[in-house]
C-alpha cells in the first residue's frame, strides 16, 4: 500500500511548501511518540489533567426497554467536555518535544478549539484558533472559553465561513508559521500523517472500552456504535475492535432534516470520492468538483468530508455507516436525559439515535457499546430552540 | 525541448524576462475574460496561466480566492473553460497553462482532461495541491499528451527533494518567492537570491518566480546572476483588472 493510504483513500495533497512540516511531523511520530519518556508524560496528562480513564456506564432503563444491553463509553466526562482533549494533549506534547512554541488549530463548534487552548495553556504554548465567522457567531460561548484560556480566536470570513474554511485558513497560516508552530489538526482526516496521528491519540477510547467490556460484561460487545463527522471519536473507538471479527462496527453520519435535498453531512452515504484538505476521501461535491456546504443540527458533525480511514472501512465493508436525522437525534438527546440522567452532545446523540431508531437490527440480549463522545451543555440553546422548550 | 521551456529560453536569448500573467477563468465576467486573455496575448505575454476556480483554494491569498469565488458565481466550470479554449485553439502566440486544484481536474476525468487540453492548445498544468509524492498518475497522463506538469518549489524545499523533482520536471520550474500564499508583497523576502541560486543548482530548466510580485523593480533589485527567466504575476494583475484598467497598461509596465 502506498504511504499514507488506507486502500484507495488518504494521501497527502498539499502545497509543496507544506511538505517539509508534514515530513518533520512524520519523523517526530516515529522518533518521539514511542519513547518511554513521551508516553509517561502523556499518560500523566491524560490521567491527572484530563480525567482518564473514563467510566463505562451500563444503561438499565434503556436496556430493559430495548431488549439488549446498552453500554456507554463516557468521553463526555473528560476535561473540556469531549474526546477532543485526548488528541490535543497528545499533539501539543509532541509539538513541545519537537521544539515548537505555538499551536494553531481549526474549530467548527469550538470543542477542538477549546481543547487545544486548554492543552496549550497547560503546556505553556501560544495558541491561535481559526473559526468560521458563522460558527463563531453561533457558538459564542466557546469563543469566550477559548479566549479565557489564553487563545487568540481568528474569525474566518472566506468561503462558507464554516469549518472547512477554518481548515483552509489554518493550512494557509501554517505555510508561513511552520518554523515555530505545530498545526494541531482536530480530526482523523487531512493530509498524511494526521489521520494516523489522530487515530493514535484517540484509540485510547477503544482500548479502554474493550478492556472495560471484558471486565464488566465478561465479553466483547456485539456492536460498537459511534457518530462520524470527520471521524476522530469513531476511529478512536473502532480501531482496537477492527481485528475482532465478531464485533460489528456502526458509524453514524448526520443526515440533516431528512427532507429531499436538505443540507446534511453524510459524506460516506451520499458523497463521492475526491480531494479536499490534503486527502482523497468521500466528499460532498457537485459534478464539477466544487465542495458543497454541509449542514447538521450538530455543529461538530458539520463537515463535507470524512477521514480517509472511514472511507476505506466503508469500502471494504468492515464498518457499516448509517445515518441519523435531526429529529431522531433530538429524540435520542431527550431520551438519554430523562431515562438515564445523562445530557449528551448532539454529536453523540446521533449514535444513540441510530440505535433507538434501528433497535430491530440489534439481536435481543446482545451487548451494544455506544461512544458518548461529549456532553451536551454546549447544545442547550440549540435543543431548546428546536424543541420549543 | 518542451514548448514551455522554449518560450522562456527564447525570451532569455532576446535578453528579456519572460512574462507570465495569471488570470482566473471567467473573471471578471465570462465575456470579459476572453478579451483579457487576447489582450495579454497581444501585449507580450510569453505564457498565460489560466486559473481554474475551486471552492477551497488553500494555496491562494485573498485576491485570487475572491476571483475564484466570483468566477464560480459566474458559472465557470472545467467544461466551459475547455469549450472556450477549443474555439480559440491556435489563435494565441503565448503558450497556455491551466492552473488549478486537484479536485475539479479529478472530477472532470484526468484522461479526458489531458487529451482535450492537448486538442485545445494547452501546453501544461500547475496543480498547487499535487506535490511530487502524489503526482505520478497525473504527470504520466499529461506527458502522453505532450503536456508538462510544472514543478513548484519554495524557500523550504530541500536540495534532495529538488533533485527528485528535477528528474521528472519539464517546461520550467516555478519558484514560490514567499513562505505564504499567492498575493503581492511590497518587497521580496531577503532569502530569494539564495533560494534562486539553489534552484539553479538543482534544475537545468528555466526558472520562473511568482507569488508576491507586484512590480518589475522587485526583479531589478535581485543580483544579476540569479534573476529568474520569467516573472509570474496574478494578484496584482487581477487587482488591476478589478480597478477597470486594461491588461495592456499592466503589461506595458512589465515590458519596459
Amino acid at each position: 500500500m502506498k504511504k499514507g493510504y488506507f486502500g484507495d483513500f488518504g494521501g497527502c495533497f498539499v502545497p509543496e511548501l507544506l511538505m517539509p512540516p508534514l515530513m518533520e511531523l512524520e519523523e517526530a511520530m516515529k522518533a518521539i511518540l514511542p519513547s518511554e519518556a513521551f508516553q509517561k508524560e502523556l499518560r500523566d496528562l491524560l490521567v491527572n489533567f484530563a480525567g482518564r480513564e473514563t467510566p463505562l456506564t451500563f444503561c438499565p432503563a434503556l436496556s430493559r426497554r430495548l431488549g439488549f444491553e446498552v453500554w456507554l463509553k463516557r468521553e463526555d466526562l473528560l476535561h473540556t467536555g469531549a474526546h477532543k482533549i485526548n488528541n490535543t494533549l497528545g499533539q501539543a506534547l509532541l509539538a513541545k518535544h519537537m521544539g515548537k512554541t505555538s499551536l494553531i488549530a481549526e474549530t467548527g463548534a469550538g470543542q477542538h478549539g477549546v481543547a487545544t487552548a486548554a492543552a496549550a495553556a497547560r503546556l505553556g504554548m501560544k495558541c491561535t484558533v481559526y473559526m468560521g465567522a458563522e460558527d463563531a457567531e453561533r457558538q459564542s460561548s466557546n469563543v469566550r472559553r477559548m479566549r479565557l484560556l489564553g487563545a487568540e480566536v481568528v474569525a474566518v470570513e472566506s468561503g462558507s465561513r464554516t469549518l472547512k474554511d477554518a481548515i483552509n485558513a489554518a493550512l494557509r497560516a501554517w505555510i508561513s508559521l511552520q518554523g515555530s508552530t505545530h498545526y494541531c489538526f482536530g480530526t482523523a482526516a487531512g493530509p498524511y500523517p494526521f489521520p494516523d496521528l489522530v487515530r493514535e491519540f484517540q484509540s485510547v477510547i477503544g482500548r479502554e472500552a474493550r478492556a472495560q467490556m471484558l471486565e464488566r460484561a465478561g465479553a466483547l460487545p456485539d456492536y460498537v456504535v459511534a457518530a462520524v463527522g470527520g471521524g476522530s471519536n469513531a476511529i478512536g473507538m473502532f480501531s482496537p475492535f477492527v481485528p475482532d471479527a465478531s464485533v460489528k462496527l456502526i458509524g453514524v453520519e448526520a443526515g440533516g432534516t431528512g427532507e429531499p435535498g436538505c443540507m446534511h453531512s453524510a459524506a460516506i452515504n451520499l458523497g463521492r470520492p475526491g480531494v479536499l484538505h490534503g486527502e482523497y476521501t468521500m466528499l460532498l461535491q457537485d459534478d464539477d468538483g466544487q465542495i458543497l456546504p454541509s449542514g447538521s443540527i450538530s455543529a461538530g458533525l458539520d463537515y463535507p468530508g470524512v477521514g480517509p480511514e472511514h472511507a476505506h472501512l466503508a469500502a471494504v465493508g468492515r464498518v457499516k455507516y448509517g445515518v441519523a436525522y435531526d429529529h431522531e437525534t433530538l429524540n435520542a438527546f431527550q431520551t438519554l436525559c430523562r431515562e438515564e440522567g445523562i445530557l449528551p452532545a448532539l454529536e453523540s446523540s446521533h449514535a444513540l439515535a441510530y440505535v433507538l431508531e434501528h433497535a430491530g437490527e440489534f439481536k435481543p440480549g446482545s451487548r451494544v457499546l455506544i461512544n458518548l463522545s461529549g456532553r451536551g451543555d454546549k447544545d442547550m440553546d440549540i435543543v431548546e430552540k428546536a424543541l420549543n422548550l | 525541448m518542451h514548448i514551455l521551456e522554449k518560450k522562456l529560453r527564447d525570451a532569455a536569448e532576446q535578453g528579456r524576462t519572460a512574462l507570465i500573467p495569471f488570470v482566473t477563468a471567467g473573471y471578471p465576467t465570462l465575456e470579459r475574460f476572453w478579451s483579457v486573455i487576447e489582450e495579454l496575448d497581444d501585449n507580450g505575454a510569453d505564457v498565460i496561466e489560466i486559473g481554474v476556480p475551486f471552492s477551497d483554494p488553500v494555496a491562494d491569498g485573498p485576491v485570487v480566492e475572491s476571483a475564484s469565488v466570483a468566477a464560480l458565481k459566474n458559472g465557470v466550470t472545467m467544461r466551459w473553460i475547455m469549450e472556450g479554449l477549443r474555439e480559440r485553439a491556435g489563435r494565441f502566440k503565448a503558450s497556455l497553462v491551466l492552473m488549478g486544484y486537484m479536485n475539479p481536474f479529478l472530477q472532470y476525468g484526468l484522461e479526458k482532461l489531458a487529451r482535450e487540453s492537448r486538442e485545445a492548445g494547452v501546453s501544461g498544468f500547475i496543480v498547487p495541491d499535487l506535490p511530487l509524492d502524489e503526482s505520478e498518475v497525473m504527470r504520466s497522463l499529461l506527458k502522453e499528451n505532450g503536456l508538462a506538469l510544472i514543478t513548484l518549489v519554495g524557500p523550504n524545499t530541500g536540495e534532495e527533494r529538488m533533485k527528485r523533482y528535477a528528474e521528472v520536471s519539464e517546461g520550467y520550474v516555478y519558484v514560490v518567492s514567499v513562505m505564504g500564499t499567492t498575493g503581492e508583497r511590497a518587497s521580496l523576502p531577503p532569502e530569494v537570491p539564495e533560494v534562486l541560486s539553489r534552484v539553479r543548482g538543482a534544475f537545468s530548466l528555466p526558472v520562473a518566480l511568482g507569488f508576491g510580485l507586484r512590480s518589475p523593480e522587485q526583479l531589478a533589485e535581485l543580483p544579476e546572476g540569479v534573476r529568474p527567466d520569467a516573472a509570474v504575476f496574478g494578484s496584482s494583475l487581477l487587482r488591476h483588472i478589478a480597478e477597470g484598467k486594461t491588461p495592456a497598461d499592466f503589461m506595458n509596465v512589465w515590458r519596459s
